[in-house]
């Protein structure tokens, strides 16, 4: 045993590094020692598959914090890094380079890593890759500016496969989605927004096919193609995979934690080991408002969970009690969500658009519980869903649905 | 090239140059304490929220409409408020103070 207090973080994304920087916000005045495999100072991820895919020049990463603030604020970074092994009996972890580093707090912050599903022929496939890290978006567009055909294939319609697309599109590509299932952005939002999404891009003359199931991928002659099991094939001189992610778990697993598609935590993100915790994609984790475990790849639920751990740490009590918001932008079409909306019976819609701008919301509910409000191209629908979703009040459907009453909370409260 | 003041709500100064970029941008590369950009400067998370000293409202311009609505989930926000990762800097700007939000 130790004595020494120390926060060990592995992970060094938008948890690992929010928390590094919190703990000292929160008067931790232990040693800090932030991992991460990546070599790159940490950068913001949001923007990889939009403005640093599109961006012109060479690709530019907006870095979470600069250099010399690690410094600053004592947080001993090490990139290029992975951790190995966790030896919890001596609470001690070692790194690919042998290291041994002790601690008096663990925390995890490993997020995911991209799925390659087993397809007949990818691994020898050409120029396929997924969309993760800064290496991806770096080697998507080192390959993509020398194509002389630029025949894209995009395997998965989810917010990655998407925002993807409309980047690729901006870029001169030809772009051809295919999804499994019969819609895309099927596990993540309704059918209604679905329908939404997919006419934007086919006006954006982005090929969007869905029930295909991508069953191999062939050359012959030099000319490649994704082939799906009802026979169609689509040519592809590049091939972006984005069918989800796998937690990095094997961490856990190996501490001995409970973990069942993320780390189990606690609402102070702690996981069945009292010292060590897990915030970020990795965590699964109660949600009050849901009553549920819930595990969320974004960067709110990342940053809020950081902030508790750093409050926990410092002594004093914090729960995660977020509501949950993500945001999507492609094309010109800006996508606001909070909430979950799984479980809902009912939808209502209002369409505030105007001329050819679409402006609208879809308001999720069950029963008269208001789980979560999309908003397109509408801040005003997200900001008054934030407020009701936070005072729990119930919401007015009849001026819900009557497009004289302006949005605001006070309008919309049940009286 | 633009010289920025950043007041903290420790009241810490910090006064910075750029000619490019957003105001968000370069407060966070020099570390301004209270100004995140968690959203990576698309005005989608309100966390790079700045008060504008009264005499500068006009050079910053106005806030656009999703900008005004997203500053609504802010309780502190006023006339002067902007979120600082919708302001160009450009040279106009030199001269330029803003406060951190609390």
């Amino acid at each position: 045993m130790n004595e020494v207090e120390r926060c060990i973080i592995v992970g060094a994304s938008h948890a690992g590094v929010q928390l590094a920087f919190a703990l000292r916000t929160a008067g931790w005045n232990g040693d800090i020692v932030l991992y991460d495999r990546d070599p790159l100072l940490p950068y913001q991820r949001p923007p990889l598959s939009k403005t640093a895919l599109s961006g012109e020049g060479t690709m530019k990463l907006m870095p979470l914090k600069p250099e010399q603030a690690y410094t600053k604020a004592e947080i001993d970074l090490r990139l290029g890094c992975s951790v190995c092994a966790v030896n919890t009996a001596e609470q001690s972890v070692t790194d690919d380079g042998g290291r041994k580093t002790y601690y008096s707090h663990l925390v995890l912050a490993t997020g995911a890593r991209a799925i390659v599903p087993p397809i007949q022929g990818s691994e020898r496939a050409k120029n396929l890759f997924t969309l993760r890290d800064g290496q991806d978006v770096n080697r998507i567009r080192q390959t993509f500016n020398p194509l002389q055909s630029s025949r894209v294939v995009i395997i998965g319609a989810g917010y990655i496969g998407l925002e993807t697309a409309a980047s690729l599109k901006k870029m001169g590509a030809e772009v051809t989605v295919l999804e499994r299932e019969p819609r895309v952005l099927a596990r993540v939002t309704s059918p209604e927004m679905s329908a939404f999404f997919t006419e934007l891009h086919r006006n954006h003359g982005v090929h969007i096919a869905c029930s295909k199931n991508v069953t191999a991928i062939n050359e012959r002659e030099g000319v490649q193609q994704v082939c799906c099991a009802d026979g169609s094939a689509y040519t592809a001189d590049m091939i972006i995979v984005g069918v989800g992610v796998h937690v990095r778990q094997e961490l856990a697993k190996q501490c001995g934690l409970r973990v069942h598609n993320g780390v189990v935590t606690d609402s102070q993100c702690r996981s069945s080991v009292p010292n060590i915790f897990a915030i970020g994609d990795c965590s699964l984790h109660p949600n009050a408002q849901y009553q549920r475990f819930v595990r969320l790849e974004s960067v709110q639920n990342a940053v809020d969970q950081a902030k508790v751990v750093a409050e926990t740490l410092a002594g004093r009590c914090a729960r995660y009690e977020a509501i949950p918001w993500f945001w999507s932008d492609q094309y010109d079409i800006k996508l606001q969500i909070v909430g979950l909306a799984d479980g809902y019976d009912r939808v209502f819609f209002r369409d505030e658009s105007e001329g050819n701008t679409p402006s609208f919301s879809y308001w999720y509910f069950r029963g008269m519980q208001l789980l979560a409000v999309d908003a397109v191209n509408n801040a005003k629908a997200y900001v008054v869903g934030t407020k009701l979703l936070k005072s729990n009040a119930e919401v007015n459907l009849s001026r819900l649905q009557d497009l004289n009453t302006s949005l605001s909370l006070d309008a919309l409260i049940a009286s | 090239m633009a010289k920025i003041t950043f007041i903290t709500r420790n009241d810490e100064h910090y006064i910075l140059e750029a000619d490019s970029g957003s105001l968000m941008e370069l407060a966070v590369q020099n570390g301004v304490d209270g100004i995140d950009g968690d959203c990576g400067g698309v005005c989608s998370c309100a966390t790079c929220h700045v008060h504008v000293n009264t005499e500068h409202m006009e050079k910053v311009g106005a806030a656009s409409e999703i900008e005004q609505d997203m500053l609504e989930l802010d309780d502190n926000a006023t006339a002067q408020s902007r979120l600082c990762c919708q302001i160009d800097v450009s040279d106009e700007l030199d001269g330029l103070v803003v406060r951190v939000a609390r």
